[in-house]
């Protein structure tokens, strides 16, 4: 967190008052908002936008005229750079604005305790009940294979791997949390087409496409976290005689474990939502399927694109499921940042 | 020296090292689930190649059958596909990076101290919303706000072929590729501000001793240290571009035709987007071009990811931070 003081050159030119950009940004918006009032009447986006073309040049020729070019070129890049921090913004807001307004006029108890069955046409009943069951499903089935998995690997690479194995094991982690989505449901298709013949439809299929594309990020976020635990703790260890896996049980992970619970949760966040390896693996079912190893299975992800390809009143249940996806998704986030902030031994966060 | 009588002995028992069984137990553990990662990755390209051989040995007249070939053999199918894919991953990047090399720039060196970790969470978390509600975003809210623009960039540059013939709705492979630029966002942004955070500090403050300005510095200290974070950030943005299926499958109005008309609906498509498209319905041979397809992104992206990631080991070993 580079933040360097402003330095205190020899001021042989004038500055600008520390009030002079504020002042700009407000007769920029001011001016914008005029501009569309003699078009067709101010919308805030309108305003916000031409006020923010006014402003970044009107900040510029005015530190250019009384302050000469150096100083000006410096206030550009500042608006520049904030300009496209808010920019990044807007799409967060927008997108989390949208799916709150759209989604809220289906959303409620009984979306989420009704499936699909005896839903037709235009009827406005119905919920998503089977796919949040068959998301749990699909992402648990995921979570049981990778998390132990990425566990492992990330203790081998932090406590054991040297040489050629761990580099490669380091650099093909990387790339694999690069595999697109959709191969990893290829792949587990494949797989099960080749083992148990073209007939065979169940929940694991989809867990399998997740643990491929969850595993390498759990090896990320744990491995990163093993590493920060200081070595003075280990040798303390060692110097009591305790031997290295159980060094590795009691002292490593315990001291890191709050870091990899959010290390975690947010793997989980990441594929929870994962649409493509779902729908060309376990489709969509209309009602709750009990069982991870027998037939197809609604998931949420896949229930909101059905949902919203359908069209009429299906795309306000479609609504409805992307914000039941979103708050999940938002909570592991949330529960993960917490985790790490009130969990974590003192100086590793 | 005598040695001690037995009741003296320290009691050291040579040979038996307490829990040399759960070294061994816990380091084998550890060494196969390294292993079995490779193996995963190995079984992915493997099982996706022994479904693809036969597309690839098959003729065309074996794809006659297959409705969603319009009758091209199997590389006059991809080849459009591979076109599709790799221009609206460009799109992206070209909107993408200049903006996360802002974004960046402004977490590492403008925003306040205390705020810049908060604000990176923020850019965080457009990553960890799914695909899907993109998808629908960019249908519901961005397509109709590019609509305008798009009109008027067709109306008073349409001269240039890139620009020609806009028609609404906006379900062209721009809109595409800005739906992508927004998804990739985080992980470019992520990438390039740990590189700028560790430009080094003395030669930041001795760019502002000779009395440079804050955009000075950054122009002499800390762009020319993150250039190759840059590169390799915007190499890992088209590699996740490349593959996102969702958001081109649904915004995007399909065609397979290769052209630059980047404003008409019905001329591109990805490949990842056609494979769920089509998947559902294919069976047979149709299943194995799919899957072919499939292979072919997959080697695309593994491709892309390896050099992004050898550039930033490569920098790691050599640059002057450390």
């Amino acid at each position: 967190m580079a933040v360097i003081a402003p330095p205190v050159p020899v001021r042989r030119t004038r500055r600008l008052p520390s009030w002079a950009p504020w002042a700009v940004l407000v007769g920029s918006l001011v001016l914008a908002a005029l501009i569309q009032f003699l078009g067709e009447g101010p919308t805030i986006s309108g305003v916000f936008f031409i006020g923010a073309i006014i402003f970044t040049i009107a900040i510029t020729v005015t530190s250019r005229t009384v302050e000469g070019e150096r100083l000006s070129k410096d206030r550009l890049a500042t608006t520049l750079v904030t300009l496209a921090f808010l920019l990044a913004l807007i799409p967060l807001v927008s997108l989390v604005w949208t799916v709150l307004s759209d989604g809220i006029t289906r959303f409620g108890p009984s979306f989420l305790s009704t499936d699909m069955v005896g839903v037709f046409g235009n009827m406005v009943e119905g919920g998503a009940f089977h796919a949040i069951i068959g998301t749990l499903y699909v992402t648990g089935i995921a979570s049981i294979i990778s998390i132990p998995l990425g566990i492992f690997c990330a203790i081998y690479l932090v406590e054991y791997g040297k040489g050629r194995l761990a580099k490669a094991i380091t650099v093909l982690v990387d790339v694999m949390t690069g595999i697109p989505s959709i191969v990893a449901g290829l792949f587990a298709f494949t797989l099960f087409l080749i083992l148990f013949g073209p007939a065979y439809k169940a929940a694991i299929i989809g867990g399998i496409a997740l643990a491929v594309l969850m595993t390498p990020v759990v090896v990320r976020s744990v491995e990163e976290m093993l590493r920060l635990v200081p070595n003075e703790l280990r040798e303390a260890a060692y110097a009591l005689g305790v031997p290295k896996w159980l060094t590795i049980v009691k002292v490593v992970l315990r001291t890191a474990i709050a870091g990899i619970t959010t290390g975690v949760m947010i793997a989980i966040a990441r594929v929870i939502g994962e649409t493509a390896p779902l729908l060309i693996t376990v489709g969509i079912a209309q009602n709750v399927n009990w069982d991870a190893f027998d037939g197809r299975i609604a998931t949420l992800p896949v229930y909101v694109y059905r949902q919203y390809a359908q069209g009429g009143p299906s795309a306000d249940r479609a609504w409805a499921g992307a914000l039941t996806l979103i708050i999940i998704v938002m909570l592991l986030n949330l529960v993960a940042r917490l985790v790490s902030r009130y969990f974590s031994p003192e100086g590793a966060r | 020296m005598a040695p001690a009588p037995p009741s003296e002995r320290p009691v050291v028992r040579t040979g038996r090292v307490p829990g040399r069984l759960g070294n061994r137990v816990f380091s084998g553990i550890s060494t196969g689930a390294g292993i079995l990662i490779l193996v995963i990755l190995a079984a992915v390209a493997a099982f996706l190649l022994i479904r693809a051989i036969p597309a690839f040995q098959a003729s065309r007249e074996d794809f006659a059958d297959i409705d969603f070939m319009l009758g091209r053999d199997l590389w006059g199918f991809v080849g459009p596909l591979v076109f599709g894919t790799v221009i609206s991953s460009t799109i992206a990047l070209l909107v993408a990076v200049p903006l996360s090399i802002g974004i960046a720039l402004f977490i590492s060196h403008y925003a306040p101290r205390k705020l810049a970790q908060g604000l990176g969470y923020l850019i965080d978390l457009l990553a960890a919303i799914p695909s899907v509600i993109f998808g629908l975003w960019g249908i519901q809210w961005l397509q109709p706000l590019v609509s305008p623009l798009f009109s008027w960039l067709s109306e008073n540059l349409g001269f240039i072929p890139l620009f020609t013939d806009y028609q609404a709705p906006a379900r062209n492979i721009m809109t595409a590729g800005l739906v992508l630029a927004i998804m990739i966002l985080p992980i470019i942004t992520a990438t390039i501000r740990e590189v700028f955070l560790q430009t080094p500090r003395l030669h930041e403050e001795a760019s502002l001793a000779l009395g440079a300005t804050r955009w000075e510095m950054i122009r002499q200290a800390v762009l020319p240290f993150g250039r190759s974070g840059i590169i390799s950030a915007s190499m890992l943005g088209m590699g996740r571009a490349l593959g996102e299926t969702m958001a081109v499958l649904m915004v995007l109005s399909p065609g397979y035709l290769i052209n630059f008309f980047l404003l008409q609906p019905g001329q591109h498509q990805s490949i990842a987007a056609n494979i769920a498209s089509h998947f559902p319905e294919a069976s047979g041979l149709g299943v194995d071009v799919l899957i072919a397809s499939g292979f072919i992104l997959f080697l695309l992206t593994f491709g892309v990811n390896l050099v992004a990631r050898w550039i930033i080991n490569r920098r790691a070993e050599f640059s002057g931070a450390n």
